[in-house]
């Protein structure tokens, strides 16, 4: 199209549109700095009235979510060395010292296992998957494809009571490997259907090509439909992450210790009286951060991985 | 359901042109890709729901495990149908539903559109309205909690400070008629982006000629909205409205962070309700029969819609 097509907008209603957008993205924003700026602050500045837009930035809500603290006597204060680094120092200044660390940390290495286990295990096996069905003849393909999608509509909830009781009988209850196999059920149905979009579109005849050429069609597939598919396989993947990354029903009702995400345990991060909001701003803050690092990476391939679903479904 | 776009997808692409040369036959391969994935459904999804229907005939209580199981028949079924209760968690699902569908709809549908006249900068900014749905619902619950504190939040002040309301009169989070409007706006919040990008992949499937040719035959912009970019988008805005319909229909993380049901159970969404029973009550047989009756509701639901939207693509 050229810039003087009559379907392209006027610079006025250009300048009014992006007002709007630039308004509606200002106020999204808005409670995401809330969460962020929360974090930095001290318990009184969180919680004072009127709200504090300016204030003195401290990393108490990070010490706070990193360990756990004990109070002191000032006699037990004063015996004590000098503090080590500014956690102690922070810490001290409440009549405190540092007992250990909090549980945060081993949440969210279970969230980093489980989110990136199931994300490959749903990746590898969606592509698998998603080649077979773009290109081999088999049979009943069209239904398998739509209860392969289906599985999608169960919610968690409906199906949670069984699967709880026979990852009991299985031991997997509370394990890595169980939260693993679960997300990669849930995620696989949306990988499968990503993926054969984006391998549809590669053209058969590299394939065939390279069948000529003597390889076989393993080989075929590993050296010229892998590299081809990417950028495909990429954003697939980090649509499975995001959501095995945030999911919260199942983690809340088959974990309780071990295999336990942050998801359910950023909101129950108590102080005293109440919540801890800045050590739970802290907490969303760091959890939040590898999603937006990807939203912003991935950008391009959003409205694709997203539209593929829908055009497709 | 959709079965016309999956063949008509399947159909065409053209048939295999080279042969097996050697190693493994396609045969073979296609079933070794494919086994996995479906071994894995069966296993983590059919099995599970059929063993929840079977369970739903029982008095079984998953806490109590040397307790003989008797066998109900139907009247698990019959007491959740006849409850009051389960009305009133519906009721409140439904109010959920339609609202969050509206707004969604609504808000959405004018950011694509206004995005669509790409101005200067329009790919930051959708990056930016986009970036609550990449959330953790639970997390954004919990914290939207925080900012709906009647004494302290962000939201009572900014209430006060544009209306003149004062901030400590009313509490969004513990007052029955606003706490469903407070679960609302954050569901709202958070997910009209996804309405949003479907809606622009919608106005960017229409073709620029066909507004040419409307222009040509002096077609008025009102006119051509309504006769061009409506219909034309419609059929994505029903996917959208669809996806969010499941989505929302099985709702549980957001609400649960941020109300948890309350104030009484205004709020309690059928998936609340069905957690309460299954997981806190241990009430499994009963609570199996509640997750199939949602379950076939959500099922019967999309169906019908998905009839009503295929009518709509075949236009």
């Amino acid at each position: 199209m050229s810039a003087h097509s009559i379907t392209e907008p006027s610079a006025t209603t250009k300048w009014i549109s992006g007002g709007l957008v630039v308004a509606y993205a200002v106020i999204t924003l808005i409670p995401l700095l809330w969460i962020v700026a929360t974090g930095f602050k001290t318990p009184a500045d969180a919680i004072s009235y009127p709200p504090k837009v300016v204030f003195d930035p401290t990393l108490e809500g990070y010490v706070n979510l990193f360990t756990t603290r004990t109070r002191v006597t000032p006699e037990q204060l004063e015996a004590l060395p000098p503090p080590a680094n500014f956690a102690e120092e922070i810490v001290r200044s409440y009549d405190m010292v540092i007992a250990g660390p909090s549980r945060f940390g081993e949440r969210f290495l279970n969230s980093v296992i489980i989110g990136f286990g199931s994300t490959f295990l749903s990746v590898f096996l969606g592509t698998l998957a998603a080649y077979a069905f773009s290109r081999f003849k088999i049979p009943l393909k069209d239904d398998l494809l739509f209860f392969i999608l289906s599985t999608r509509m169960m919610p968690p909830i409906a199906v949670a009571i069984p699967i709880f009781l026979m990852y009991r009988q299985l031991g997997l209850s509370d394990t890595h490997l169980g939260m693993i196999l679960l997300y990669t059920a849930v995620n696989i149905s949306l990988a499968v259907w990503l993926l054969k979009g984006f391998i549809d579109e590669i053209p058969r005849e590299y394939e065939e090509a390279a069948l000529i050429d003597g390889y076989t069609r393993f080989q075929a597939f590993v050296k010229v439909v892998l590299p081809q598919a990417a950028t495909g396989i990429a954003s697939t993947a980090i649509f499975c992450l995001i959501f095995a990354w945030n999911e919260y029903a199942f983690a809340v009702l088959l974990t309780s210790g071990t295999a336990q995400t942050a998801p359910p345990f950023i909101p129950t991060i108590i102080g005293v009286g109440g919540q801890d909001w800045p050590a739970v701003a802290a907490g969303a803050t760091l959890f939040l951060l590898p999603v937006l690092i990807f939203t912003i990476l991935l950008r391009k391939h959003l409205l694709r991985g997203i539209t593929f679903g829908a055009v497709r479904k | 359901m959709t079965n016309s776009v999956i063949t008509a997808a399947a159909k065409a692409t053209p048939p295999t042109v080279a042969r097996r040369i050697r190693g493994l036959s396609d045969r073979a391969i296609a079933w070794i890709f494919v086994a996995p994935t479906i071994f894995l459904l069966l296993a983590i999804n059919i099995f599970p729901l059929i063993w929840t229907v079977q369970l739903s005939f029982t008095d079984y209580r998953a806490n109590r495990l040397n307790r003989e199981v008797e066998w109900v028949g139907l009247r698990n079924y019959e007491r959740i149908l006849t409850d009051d209760g389960i009305w009133m968690n519906m009721q409140a699902t439904a109010h959920f539903l339609v609202w969050t569908i509206v707004f969604q709809v609504l808000i959405g549908f004018a950011l694509a559109y206004l995005i669509n006249k790409k101005f200067k900068g329009s790919a930051l900014w959708t990056t930016i309205i986009v970036l609550p749905m990449m959330l953790s619902p639970a997390v954004v619950g919990n914290f939207w909690t925080f900012l709906y504190q009647p004494q302290i939040g962000l939201i009572n002040y900014m209430v006060e400070f544009f209306t003149g309301i004062p901030a400590s009169s009313f509490s969004m989070l513990g007052s029955v008629t606003l706490a469903p409007w407070a679960i609302v706006i954050v569901d709202t919040w958070m997910w009209t982006p996804f309405v949003m990008l479907i809606c622009l992949a919608g106005l960017r499937s229409i073709p620029d000629y066909i507004y040419e040719a409307a222009e040509i035959d002096r077609a008025s912009k009102w006119r051509q909205f309504w006769t061009i970019t409506v219909p034309m988008v419609l059929p994505f805005l029903m996917l959208a409205v669809l996806f969010r319909g499941i989505e929302n229909f099985k709702m549980f993380d957001l609400v649960v962070q941020l109300t948890g049901g309350g104030p009484g159970s205004i709020t309690e969404l059928a998936s609340i309700n069905l957690k309460r029973e299954a997981f806190e009550k241990w009430r499994t047989g009963y609570s199996s029969a509640y997750a199939v009756i949602l379950f076939v509701t959500i099922f019967g639901l999309a169906s019908i819609y998905v009839k009503a939207l295929n009518k709509v693509k075949a236009r």
